[in-house]
């Protein structure tokens, strides 16, 4: 958090409920995608639906939140980390938003498995672990956001390469049981599009981690190497003392 | 910014180097160091006894006219130190005009107004008079609004026109630079807008200095801006950068409103 207070108070009070809005959306989306890959792995057809129909609540989230941003720019010209804050929840929304949509095509395409397959479907458990690490991003992205802690953001940029990782995993599995049995071709495609659903969900935590250093540090660091983002992220040109140390 | 971005060839007009100003026992400007580029507009921001009108009024030595004042260090204008006791007043304000917070046109007619402040440096023809008179309004957005009536009275204008006629009167003598001293506190927002617009232009030709304690004016007009607290230069650097991500807490504490 910015150390200390506005002059205005009323601003305090806008950029905090704007803050809080966009928490309760990653918690929205958090539950969304919580919900689907246990729906997924319990068959539970009726949940799957439920998610599926509740995707419009983020979308609702995504479009007040901008325009609370667009109402704060308007009347408060806000300027250094309150404009970079502004910026990067403008961005977040979007990244959260899509989550949400991976989360209601995994409900989709899962509720397509059990129509068709009854018999035994390949890989969900490791798109549950794919999907724990993707849960677990955002939650810490969330909270770093809230805390301010680009340090803490960077770590999940880390992350994302394990859910790279097991993506390919996964991927390599389907190709050789699809060898063996080309009946599960189809099953098997779509569980390869549920777990590209999953590592998706990690660029996006990754994405809103890199918008939390931006907020914090004031460096874009979308399109740079994970060590560079590191060393922002530590502070790199930012001393100690005199200097900014939020 | 119009020009293609604020470091492009920047060359240096004026630079204060280890500057120190008092008013009697009062130090009020406290070892500042700084450089003004040719053809940028520069701003001076801060709170209210920070130095911001004390500075730019060095530039000119305006402070002449205060008793009991006295400076250390240089302020280098074209390389030469304007505070040496051997240097020309009349000849350092034809180089560096002003413009204050308040209009102050002469009583006397919008023709006049003009002509009188080029009478003080040089004396020219009739019609280089004209031309000239006609030149300065132009460049301050005036001409159109009163080439019909240039010899009705300055006073007679809007607030806003009085202030665009005495930028025409300032840069009617073609100094190199032009000081604004809260040219539109006392200005509409439309007239604001329009002095603005103008400092755009004229920064095609001059080097601007502008004090201002709108903060969001400075955003929209200086390439570069200088944070000043308590006499001392607390930050100075492009304007973008100090808006965006400002390096020093303090600057970034004043400029988002967390000062107070």
């Amino acid at each position: 958090m910015p150390p200390h207070d506005h002059a205005s108070k009323q601003y305090d009070e806008e950029l905090d409920a704007i803050r809080s809005r966009v928490l309760r959306m990653g918690g929205l989306v958090e539950n969304q995608i919580r919900a689907a890959i246990a729906a997924l792995v319990e068959r539970n057809v009726d949940q799957l639906a439920r998610i599926d129909a509740e995707d419009h609540l983020v979308n609702a989230f995504e479009v007040g939140i901008d325009q609370d941003c667009a109402n704060i720019i308007a009347r408060r010209q806000p300027t250094a980390v309150d404009l970079r804050m502004l910026m990067g929840i403008s961005k977040i929304v979007t990244d959260l938003e899509r989550s949400g949509d991976e989360a209601a095509k995994i409900a989709r395409m899962s509720a397509a498995i059990y129509r068709n397959e009854l018999r035994r479907v390949p890989c969900v458990g490791e798109i549950r672990e794919m999907g724990e690490i993707a849960v677990g991003m955002l939650r810490a992205v969330l909270d770093a956001f809230v805390r301010q802690d680009a340090a803490a953001a960077a770590l999940i940029v880390r992350e994302d390469l394990e859910i790279d990782a097991k993506f390919q995993g996964i991927m390599r599995q389907l190709v050789t049981y699809m060898m063996e049995d080309p009946r599960t071709i189809s099953t098997s495609l779509e569980i390869m599009f549920i777990a590209k659903a999953v590592e998706r969900m990690g660029d996006h935590a990754k994405n809103t981690a890199e918008q939390v250093i931006y907020i914090v540090r004031g460096t874009d660091v979308r399109h740079v190497t994970i060590d560079q983002l590191e060393r922002e992220a530590m502070g790199g040109s930012l001393g100690l003392g005199e200097e900014a140390s939020y | 910014m119009t020009n293609d971005s604020p470091d492009a060839a920047l060359r240096r007009q004026i630079a204060v180097k280890n500057f120190n100003f008092y008013y009697g026992k009062y130090h009020a400007l406290k070892n500042v160091n700084l450089e003004v580029f040719k053809e940028r507009v520069t701003a001076f921001i801060g709170p209210s006894g920070c130095g911001k009108s004390t500075l730019l009024r060095t530039f000119n030595r305006m402070y002449d006219l205060y008793p009991d004042q006295r400076t250390e260090g240089e302020i280098l204008l074209d390389d030469k130190n304007i505070l040496d006791r051997g240097v020309d007043l009349n000849e350092l304000r034809a180089k560096i005009g002003m413009v204050f917070q308040k209009p102050t046109p002469f009583p006397m007619s919008i023709y006049d107004n003009i002509a009188f402040g080029i009478g003080l440096h040089e004396r020219l023809s009739r019609v280089d008079l004209d031309e000239r008179i006609e030149w300065a309004l132009q460049k301050a957005a005036l001409w159109d609004e009163v080439k019909d009536k240039l010899k009705q009275s300055g006073m007679g204008l809007s607030g806003g026109q009085q202030q665009r006629l005495c930028i025409a009167r300032g840069i009617a003598i073609k100094p190199e630079v032009l000081l604004l001293d809260e040219p539109t506190s006392a200005l509409d927002p439309i007239s604001t807008m329009r002095i603005e617009e103008l400092l755009h232009e004229l920064k095609r030709e001059f080097t601007i200095v502008i004090v201002t304690h709108n903060m969001q004016q400075a955003a929209r007009v200086s390439d570069f801006t200088a944070y000043m607290y308590l006499g001392e230069l607390i930050e100075f650097g492009v304007t973008d950068e100090i808006f965006v991500k400002p390096k020093k807490k303090q600057t970034e504490d004043y400029i988002t409103g967390r000062f107070g």
